[in-house]
């Protein structure tokens, strides 16, 4: 069994900061990590090689430096790491993303053997769409489960997997055949530690490293900017509000902070106090 | 994955496509199109907040706002079907199927690709739900057209395309993206984003049946079952007419009851910002902001929340927004409507007495 796992290095978002004068992200510094809902994708692919012996293939698109996250990955039990890198693919939407992807899955099929699964996380922290999931999967034409909770079976006899799905108001209960490409929902496991073994070998491990020709990518306008049918024509800051917060600066005890704070509330909503008026005495009644 | 929406650099690359040349067989896409989120047999308000939104951009077309919705039993699709004309919608088109009784990304990406091949709109909105944004990608692949994901804000510019403007970079900065030569051009919002339209009540429009030809012997995944979640404990922030919320200054975990205990005297949902969700604090579904759940509530009590971009764009909506921090510069106050200066730690527990005390005492005097 051949499991590949989709994960993006992303800047560790909480840290970004903003110029304050260009709007432009300061970048320098800003430490990456591999995109935390991808660890769930991974963790998951790792307990079905515990149980079923399966090989797990890391793939990431990214600038060279993403390999750390690769590494990292393998670490975590991973064993083969793919590098898809060019600078053709600068500025890649998610259309263009998923063309990339796809056609660098198609050489880890061709190379080391066809995978039965895919994983990705449910979406990135930084991009936040949860679109190359769903595009990796139709562009290879293979089943498309996404937000899976909880995996309930893995039949490899029959091809089939069975799977709990988030939806609306509970859990969907889907069965379809392999393969399969499936979008972890957080907190569907807990991501294990990574071994010192691993870590060794991690260390001296042979990052595959492919670029556009490499993985069979002729046409250079499907990738990249040219390649994304979205274009962002501007980037800005969110106008500030023209009146600021008004101050309830009440002295005395915190009693009295708060009683000024409720008397300002329902002066500046008297429909939620009304409300609540009513649904008190309603309530005892 | 790699570089998902990611605004391209301001200098070099290629630029070729900023400008509009529609490819001569795009030009007959015309209509404003909102796919309806129907699940058990209830449309999700998103779908009405889509044509609420969608009837304008029509309008600023002048083209027909359409309304896709797709089943199996013709009951609940004709009710759907009354609401979108209520709603805002000038043709409904019925998509009615055994095979879509639940929802499945292989039967639904089928149909409403199938449907857009066929009719053609010009722009198509879904909603950023698992549902919406599962059929969206798909949708949008098999097309092979863009995708912009959680608008938050839909407008159409000088020269007639869809300019939709959301958070980039985790919610540090906004970008307005367009989708100029290829159609049509795909949006999702998620819930309670944009305002729910008002309802005209017995407005009606015209109906466009279409076969969907589905065999289910022909579809690979099964709907095996639906395990409800239990009604104790589930969130329904986004609908909330008051939410109490707290941040990382209530400093512990255990503080956090604090915040609950005010959101039980005001009969309020309760939540928190994104570090809470990372801390282990509280669960994603109660999160609030841009990458969890957007709020429209009447009103908005945030405690120790410093009001990042990404939290701010989440809470917008409210009608009145009530900060509590201890910073005075805190980036909240910049866009709360009331503020007090103060360690929410010890404010929460005497506001929830006072708001307690002071809904009995005027209950009696009432």
């Amino acid at each position: 069994m051949h499991i590949v796992v989709c994960i993006k290095q992303v800047p560790d978002s909480a840290q970004i900061r903003v110029h304050p004068v260009t709007n432009t992200i300061m970048r320098q510094g800003v430490p990456t990590i591999i995109n935390p809902y991808d660890l769930f994708a991974l963790e998951e692919a790792l307990r079905l090689k515990d149980r079923f012996d399966a090989t797990v293939t890391v793939l990431t698109m990214g600038p060279p430096t993403a390999a750390d996250s690769l590494r990292k990955a393998l670490t975590f039990g991973a064993d083969r790491a793919v590098l898809l890198t060019d600078r053709y693919f600068a500025g890649s939407d998610t259309l263009a993303t998923s063309f990339a992807l796809s056609m660098a899955l198609k050489k880890v099929a061709e190379e080391f053997g066809k995978p039965e699964i895919i994983f990705t996380g449910k979406q990135t922290i930084d991009g936040d769409t949860a679109q190359v999931g769903p595009g990796i999967a139709k562009r290879l034409d293979y089943n498309q489960l996404t937000y899976i909770a909880r995996i309930v079976e893995t039949d490899l006899q029959t091809g089939t997997i069975k799977v709990e799905r988030r939806a609306e108001g509970g859990l969907q209960v889907l069965e379809t055949k392999l393969p399969v490409l499936i979008t972890m929902l957080e907190a569907s496991n807990e991501m294990r530690r990574g071994s010192i073994e691993n870590a060794l070998i991690a260390a001296r491990a042979e990052v595959v490293t492919w670029n556009a020709a490499s993985v069979g990518i002729e046409d250079l306008t499907k990738c990249g900017l040219r390649g994304s049918p979205t274009i962002v024509k501007k980037v800005f800051a969110p106008t500030a509000r023209s009146e600021k917060a008004a101050i309830v600066a009440a002295e005395g005890s915190v009693n009295a902070k708060a009683v000024a704070l409720v008397e300002a509330i329902f002066e500046k909503t008297p429909a939620v106090e009304q409300e609540l008026l009513e649904q008190a005495a309603h309530h005892y009644v | 994955m790699a570089e998902d929406n990611k605004p391209a650099p301001a200098s070099g690359g290629s630029r070729a496509n900023t400008k509009k040349e529609l490819p001569e067989h795009f030009k007959a896409y015309k209509h404003v199109w909102v796919a309806v989120e129907i699940e058990h047999g209830q449309v999700h308000s998103v779908s009405f907040e889509l044509l609420g939104e969608g009837r304008k951009l029509a309008d600023k077309r002048g083209v027909e706002l359409g309304a896709v919705v797709m089943g199996d039993a013709r009951a609940s699709l004709e009710a759907a079907a009354a609401q979108c004309f209520e709603y805002g919608a000038d043709c409904v088109y019925i998509a009615q199927d055994a095979a879509l009784k639940h929802y499945r990304n292989e039967t639904s990406t089928k149909v409403l690709t199938d449907l857009v091949n066929t009719y053609k709109p010009e722009i198509l909105l879904l909603g950023a739900t698992n549902l919406g944004r599962d059929l969206a990608g798909s949708v949008a692949t098999t097309l092979q057209t863009g995708l912009t994901a959680d608008c938050t804000e839909l407008a159409i510019d000088d020269e007639g395309s869809l300019a939709a403007t959301r958070p980039t970079f985790g919610g540090s900065l906004l970008c307005t993206i367009f989708t100029l030569n290829y159609r049509p051009q795909m949006a999702t919002v998620r819930p309670r984003v944009l305002a729910m339209p008002d309802r005209d009540e017995g407005r009606t429009g015209k109906i466009v049946e279409f076969d969907p030809r589905l065999v289910e012997t022909d579809i690979i995944t099964k709907v095996l079952d639906f395990i409800a979640d239990r009604d104790t404990d589930k969130a329904n922030l986004p609908y909330a007419d008051i939410v109490v919320a707290g941040g990382l200054g209530l400093g512990s975990m255990e503080n956090f009851q604090l915040v609950k205990e005010l959101a039980a005297v005001l009969g309020a949902e309760y939540g928190g910002s994104r570090p809470l969700v990372q801390k282990g604090w509280i669960t994603s579904d109660r999160q609030i902001g841009q990458t969890g759940k957007t709020i429209r509530p009447k009103l908005y009590i945030a405690a120790g929340i410093s009001g990042a971009i990404q939290h701010r764009v989440g809470v917008e909506g409210a009608d009145v927004i009530v900060a509590i921090n201890s910073d005075p510069n805190a980036p909240i106050f910049e866009f709360a409507h009331l503020g007090i200066v103060a360690d929410a730690i010890t404010l929460l527990p005497a506001l929830t007495d006072a708001f307690a005390a002071r809904l009995r005492v005027n209950r009696l005097a009432s």
